[in-house]
């Protein structure tokens, strides 16, 4: 398996910390329930947008992560 | 045959004046008109004024005999001011109407994004100003009346419009039967249901919303601030959004979203109003306050504008050219600024000093202004009435955002109605000096108000004719600049020279001194030094603009402005 070659966003998440993240998500979605699931997400991206601060790297994850569905 | 409704309207604030209609058997046979205006509206209204100061007579035709029924636009911004100090009623406005600035997002009972429109010394008008339609279209036709080449006809409507090579035939009915009338120019200003618009087969392109919202009038006695209130997502009307605005003589207007599918007739039933105005008074905290209904109507969102505004004799102005989304009062106060765009150009057309051609420009700003509108507006009632579950989703998380995350308050504001800035109007100079100004309004941009005593700025002084500000510490205009003004104005262009000097004495050639006593036009409008000038259109856009000016820099932004050529013999 190779890296993800287009990431700008270094450092690069640690298999830990990407293990850690794994499992704070599934937490906070088992939490939150399914008729809140959705709109807990959209919230989380608009955050992570903010924090990433760049609407190109946004548009290039959205297109990511609307592969192989 | 036309028979206009003859009672005045019911309203609890409003006294209605119903006039007499204008019948042809009472008058001489009508020559061919130069203009004729069809809808005493707000838009229709204006453009007469207008073009009766720039000294070309026109028919004013309305179908009813009385001003609008309900308050519909009560909002109108800074520009519109303006617009209406040309044409002489924003005394009358200011004394009359509720100015305000501030605009309230309200969630859950938390106030989440707060609106501040901007205002500085050099503004005469407030960002915005709160006045029920019937007084404006009242003050605008008692300056119809007062105007000789001004000839309003109520109780006339269009029957049909014929074009012919270089002139319109109309069939007007009336309450005593059909007369027959020609224009060499028609302008439609018959609002949002254009009838004109619909007998030609005129398309309109852009994008009509789901949401329905009903617009209510009460009379009720809140202590709130003159501020727009928006409030969303409220537990009684859950996922829309609820918004309230004061209006003068204790009057409230409430616009609330209906949910999908709810019949619009059924929405006005005076039990299904008093349920959603209770409910929504009860929210804010005024639970049992007495209230009483002056008018109520529906709307539906739109975005929608005609891709060329003149055809043939025919011209569309305000509503009739486009429909636009009522968030960020985007109606009246774009119908303002079409009905200005026009008339100075049609009075040239008219009056025989440019070509037909002047007109295609007309349509190109104010169609590529409405197209801007369209998409900004879309944003906005994407935000206020999401038409999918993707939006919606958005929407929603931006509403729960909102009460922790000060980041996402912009999104809020949904953006209110400008001045289109015509960067790329052909009207505008090519051999000017736009590009080497650091400040200072730039081609087509409506122009900088600036204070220049008290009660006493830029703006009082300009419109109505190219006015050309000259930048001077002399004593005089320089005499290659005077003979090129004297020769334009020998071809019928209307030309001031309005000198603006430090000390305000007298400037040999000039129409107008204006004393800049510390510099801040000079500072507003990014003039270094003496000897630089701008050229306002008569709409006060700026077409050109010089940090030295020369009598052949002159003529050719002259000539640019008007699609005319002054021949160089004329000088």
């Amino acid at each position: 398996m190779s890296q993800t070659s287009n990431c700008l966003c270094p450092p690069a998440l640690d298999v830990a910390g990407l293990e850690s993240v794994y499992e704070t998500l599934a937490s906070a979605l088992d939490a939150v329930g399914r008729e809140q699931g959705e709109l807990f997400l959209v919230k989380l991206a608009l955050l992570c947008a903010r924090e990433i601060g760049d609407a190109q790297v946004l548009q290039a994850l959205v297109e990511r992560a609307q592969k192989d569905l | 045959m036309h028979q206009p409704h003859a009672e005045p309207r019911p309203s609890i604030y409003y006294r209605y004046q119903v006039h007499a209609p204008w019948l042809a058997s009472a008058h001489a046979a009508q020559p061919r008109h130069p203009v004729v205006i069809v809808g005493a509206g707000p838009v229709g209204l204006t453009a007469a004024l207008e073009l009766a100061r720039q000294g070309v007579p026109c028919v004013l035709l309305e179908s009813q005999l009385q001003v609008s029924e309900g308050s519909r636009a009560i909002v109108f911004t800074r520009r519109s001011m303006e617009i209406l100090q040309q044409v002489g009623v924003s005394q009358r406005v200011s004394e009359s109407g509720l100015p305000w600035r501030f605009g309230n997002s309200i969630y859950r009972g938390q106030r989440v994004f707060r609106m501040q429109a901007p205002h500085d010394e050099d503004d005469r008008f407030f960002p915005m100003i709160n006045l029920q339609q019937q007084y404006l279209e009242e003050y605008l036709i008692d300056a119809a009346l007062a105007h000789p080449l001004i000839d309003l006809r109520w109780g006339n409507r269009v029957a049909e419009v014929m074009q012919q090579e270089g002139f319109a035939r109309l069939q007007v009915e009336t309450p005593e039967g059909v007369y027959a009338l020609q224009a060499d120019w028609l302008v439609a200003c018959d609002g949002a249901r254009s009838g004109i618009r619909s007998a030609m087969g005129l398309q309109m392109e852009g994008a009509s919303y789901e949401g329905r919202f009903v617009i209510a009038d009460i009379r009720i006695d809140l202590p709130l601030p003159t501020e727009r209130l928006a409030y969303f997502d409220p537990d009684w009307n859950r996922g829309n959004t609820i918004l309230m605005h004061r209006e003068p003589h204790g009057i409230w207007r409430v616009d609330y979203q209906l949910p999908p599918g709810e019949d619009p007739q059924q929405a006005l039933q005076p039990a299904s109003l008093k349920e959603r105005i209770d409910a929504q008074l009860a929210m804010i905290g005024f639970a049992g306050t007495p209230w009483t209904l002056d008018w109520s109507s529906v709307y539906s969102a739109r975005a929608l504008t005609l891709p060329d505004y003149v055809h043939g004799s025919v011209i569309f102005c305000g509503d009739a050219a486009h429909m636009l989304p009522i968030f960020g009062v985007r109606g009246a106060n774009t119908g303002f600024q079409d009905a200005q765009a026009l008339a100075w150009r049609l009075a040239l057309v008219a009056r025989g000093v440019a070509p037909r051609s002047l007109l295609a420009s007309y349509s190109s700003e104010r169609v590529g202004a409405a197209r801007e509108i369209v998409d900004e507006a879309g944003k906005s009632t994407r935000f206020m009435a999401p038409p999918t579950r993707g939006y919606r989703l958005l929407r929603d998380a931006v509403l729960s955002l909102s009460l922790s995350e000060p980041f996402v308050g912009p999104l809020f504001h949904w953006r209110t109605s400008r001045p289109h800035a015509y960067g790329q109007s052909q009207l505008n100079s090519t051999q000017d000096d736009n590009q080497l100004f650091e400040a200072g309004p730039g081609h087509g941009a409506p122009p900088q108000n600036v204070r220049l005593g008290e009660g006493d700025f830029l703006l009082d002084h300009l419109g109505g004719h190219f006015d050309l500000l000259y930048f001077t510490d002399g004593a005089a205009v320089p005499a290659p600049l005077q003979a090129a003004a004297a020769a334009a104005r020998a071809r019928g262009v209307p030309l001031r020279i309005i000198a603006v000097s430090r000390t305000g004495d007298a400037v040999a050639g000039a129409d107008l001194v204006l004393q800049d006593r510390h510099g801040r036009c000079r500072l507003r409008y990014g003039v270094p030094a003496a000897g630089a000038a701008y050229l306002l259109r008569p709409d006060q856009h700026i077409c050109a603009r010089w940090l030295t000016l020369d009598a052949e820099r002159l003529q050719s932004a002259l000539e640019s402005a008007l699609a005319i050529s002054l021949s160089v013999e004329s000088l």
